[in-house]
């Protein structure tokens, strides 16, 4: 029997920061195959929910978009709309559309984060750098925008903090017309290139029907040909009145992920053109006088899926009950179906192709038996870039 | 100057450790090795372990499951070692200050590891690279 | 399925439930006892199709609430069982794992924070509170707050 002890894994040697966040796997194999995963979180909890409830509801948004760096902007959104359904607020049109352009831009440049990282995990470091670079201007484009490259501040119960100024669109314009000029050879360079076919396709497989028994979202889901997306099955902010296509990809492997993701920033490139073109005049937010008790539910489509958040008041000035799910909570547990009677070559990339919020990777170690770490993080990642290797040197 | 010292503020090698972060602070970490700041031509380096480092870059509100292997972290660096606390977690707990889990402040927990540790604050939520950078390179001139 | 055709199914499982309400045209609230929920979710993921949310875990006072909540992507909606658990001194509900696997880790973690068990769950170790945490403290816990 296969069992697993926890080690205390401390430092595994983890190839760079982003590795370091602190979940930890524990993967047993049979030979060179994965037969069982375990799962340890609880270095991250910070005991959000409990928090929210000491805050009052215009204090939360700058507590939720700390919840996770990268999906900064989705969860303030998804906690505001359920205030606002509770309460019967509708926010003004101008602040829809600034809604909607700020999540764009955040989608873009996360899954611009995410080619890099996977390009990382498997030995294509130039990859990573040209992705991370390309990342940049978008960065600065939100921090002209909202003041912040990450943890924007930009919504509030009723609307959005603060104006898009028009004299910033004619920039916004010209980067989004650079970005999707890079975006364009960087989805070339993936789509076309037969080692990365040949190392990604047919890899980390989740099935249709284990992502419906997982329940898994976002790029996750649609990678595995179910196609649900919030923006169109529940629409919010300004999605429902713009034209964009949802992305999905049928074979549920990591090149179909990939897929998803990079035509997916042309999507978002779409949406925000549209959003600037029709940004309707007006004001970005309408008064708020109280909460009445009740209860709601708001989500947003982050970069990695459904947010989910629930809130209930009783008609103070705090949430007595605020729940919150991000969508790596269910994404990343059907790692287990993806990962499981595959190489541990591939797992590092499996993993990653999750986007879990990023970082799990480095927390994976192989045990045997009875416990002892056979390969570390390192290790694995190692036998990743070599299998890349490998094809590369058998195609030639 | 002990050698040590000055091989420390040349070529200083870093590890990063996360105690609870959002992830922010670990991204514009990173997003200080990428070409637009690129930092390995200043010889900082990123190891991949803390036997070698010269610098702990810890980021996060020190959760009580993290904090142990902080400790540990910080025994396994060989001194002298600087530690750089980036962003407002570490440096205060930042907005996570009254939550049951969080042990934090980060330099609380590491002067009681060792009274006379040498740490250096880098605010912001997350700190842009050029603040990350520009904290390493004063606190380093100042040693 | 339209929406007159989801409601229409939901009153087949009527009989299960305390009450049904409907805030708004995508939003429905199934009330219902502890030992009802188990086969009201199953309704909800196997014969209508729902995908699995999340679970929510409230102490509300005299009582435990576990909602359920599922999502109808063909119509957008959110439909939310809520569990009533009147036994406050051993909260217990069955676990829906063995149909939705996807509700492992939420089930570890509400058992977590409010120490409430499931009942066949594969799995119910510590999720998320770190290994030194004290047994039978549950943050969530009114009473812990205090």
């Amino acid at each position: 029997m296969k069992q697993t002890v926890r080690k205390p894994v401390l430092a595994v040697g983890p190839f760079h920061p982003l590795q370091e966040e602190m979940e930890f796997y524990q993967l047993t194999v049979e030979g060179e195959k994965v037969t069982g995963i375990d799962v340890r979180l609880s270095y991250n909890h910070r005991g959000i929910e409990r928090i929210s409830e000491t805050l009052q509801f215009d204090q939360v948004p700058f507590l939720v978009s700390r919840i996770c760096g990268i999906c900064s902007a989705s969860h303030p959104l998804a906690y505001v709309q359920a205030v606002e359904e509770l309460a019967g607020i509708k926010p003004p049109d101008r602040a829809r559309y600034v809604r909607t352009i700020i999540n764009e831009l955040e989608r873009i440049h996360s899954h611009l984060l995410w080619v890099g990282l996977a390009g990382h995990f498997i030995g294509y470091d130039t990859v990573f750098m040209w992705a991370w670079k390309y990342r940049e201007p978008v960065l600065d484009l939100l921090e002209e925008i909202t003041g912040n490259r990450n943890n924007y501040g930009n919504v509030k119960v009723g609307g959005c903090r603060e104006d898009i100024a028009d004299d910033i669109k004619p920039k916004i314009f010209k980067e989004l017309d650079a970005l999707e000029k890079k975006t364009e050879m960087l989805t070339k360079a993936v789509l076309d290139d037969p080692v990365l076919h040949a190392r990604l396709k047919g890899i980390g497989v989740l099935t249709k029907e284990d992502a419906v028994r997982y329940a898994v979202v976002g790029p996750t889901a649609r990678g595995s040909g179910v196609a649900v997306d919030v923006r169109r099955d529940d629409p919010y902010a300004a999605y429902g009145e713009l034209d964009w296509n949802v992305i999905t990809q049928p074979e549920g492997d990591v090149f179909a992920k990939a897929v998803v993701r990079l035509l997916e920033v042309f999507e978002s490139i779409k949406i925000v053109r549209q959003a600037l073109e029709k940004l309707p005049s007006g004001p970005v937010a309408v008064e708020v006088k109280e909460i009445p008790p009740g209860e709601a539910v708001g989500r947003a489509e982050a970069p990695r899926g459904e947010t989910f958040h629930y809130v209930r008041s009783d008609g103070g000035n705090r949430p007595v009950r605020h729940k919150v799910r991000a969508p790596s909570y269910v994404n990343v547990p059907s790692f287990k179906a993806s990962c499981i009677g595959g190489h541990i070559s591939d797992v590092t990339i499996t993993l990653a192709a999750v986007d879990p919020c990023y970082s799990c990777t480095e927390r994976l170690a192989v045990v045997d038996g009875r416990g002892s770490v056979l390969q570390d993080s390192d290790a694995l990642l190692k036998l990743s870039r070599e299998k890349t290797e490998r094809i590369r040197r058998e195609m030639r | 100057m002990n050698w040590k010292i000055w091989s420390l503020k040349k070529s200083p090698w870093v590890f990063h450790v996360n105690v609870g972060a959002c992830n922010n602070c670990d991204i514009e970490i990173v997003n200080c090795l990428t070409p637009k700041f690129d930092v390995e031509r200043f010889g900082i380096k990123l190891v991949g372990s803390p036997r070698h480092a010269d610098a702990l870059l810890v980021t996060g509100v020190g959760t009580c499951q993290a904090v142990p292997r902080l400790k540990e972290v910080y025994r396994q660096t060989p001194k002298p070692c600087v530690v750089f606390l980036i962003g407002a977690c570490p440096c205060g707990t930042g907005i996570f200050y009254n939550s049951y889990h969080v042990e934090g402040p980060v330099d609380k927990i590491i002067r009681e590891e060792d009274p006379n540790a040498i740490i250096a604050y880098v605010p912001g939520c997350p700190p842009k690279p050029e603040a990350i950078i520009s904290g390493i390179v004063k606190a380093l001139s100042a040693i | 399925m339209n929406q007159k055709e989801l409601q229409d199914r939901l009153t087949e499982i009527q009989d299960k439930l305390i009450r049904i309400e409907q805030p708004a045209a995508n939003r429905f609230y199934l009330t219902c006892e502890s030992e009802k929920a188990c086969a009201v979710s199953r309704f909800l993921f196997e014969d209508i199709g729902c995908r699995f949310v999340i679970i929510t875990g409230i102490d509300n006072d005299n009582v435990y609430e576990v909602l359920y909540h599922f999502s109808y992507d063909l119509l957008g909606c959110i439909i939310t069982v809520k569990a009533i658990l009147r036994n406050r001194e051993n909260p217990e509900i069955e676990s829906i794992t063995p149909f939705v696997p996807g509700a492992e880790w939420i089930e570890r973690e509400v058992h977590d924070i409010l120490g409430i068990s499931f009942r066949n769950h594969p799995n119910l170790r510590r999720l998320i509170l770190a290994d030194d945490w004290p047994e039978g403290v549950y943050p969530m816990r009114k009473e812990v707050q205090k």
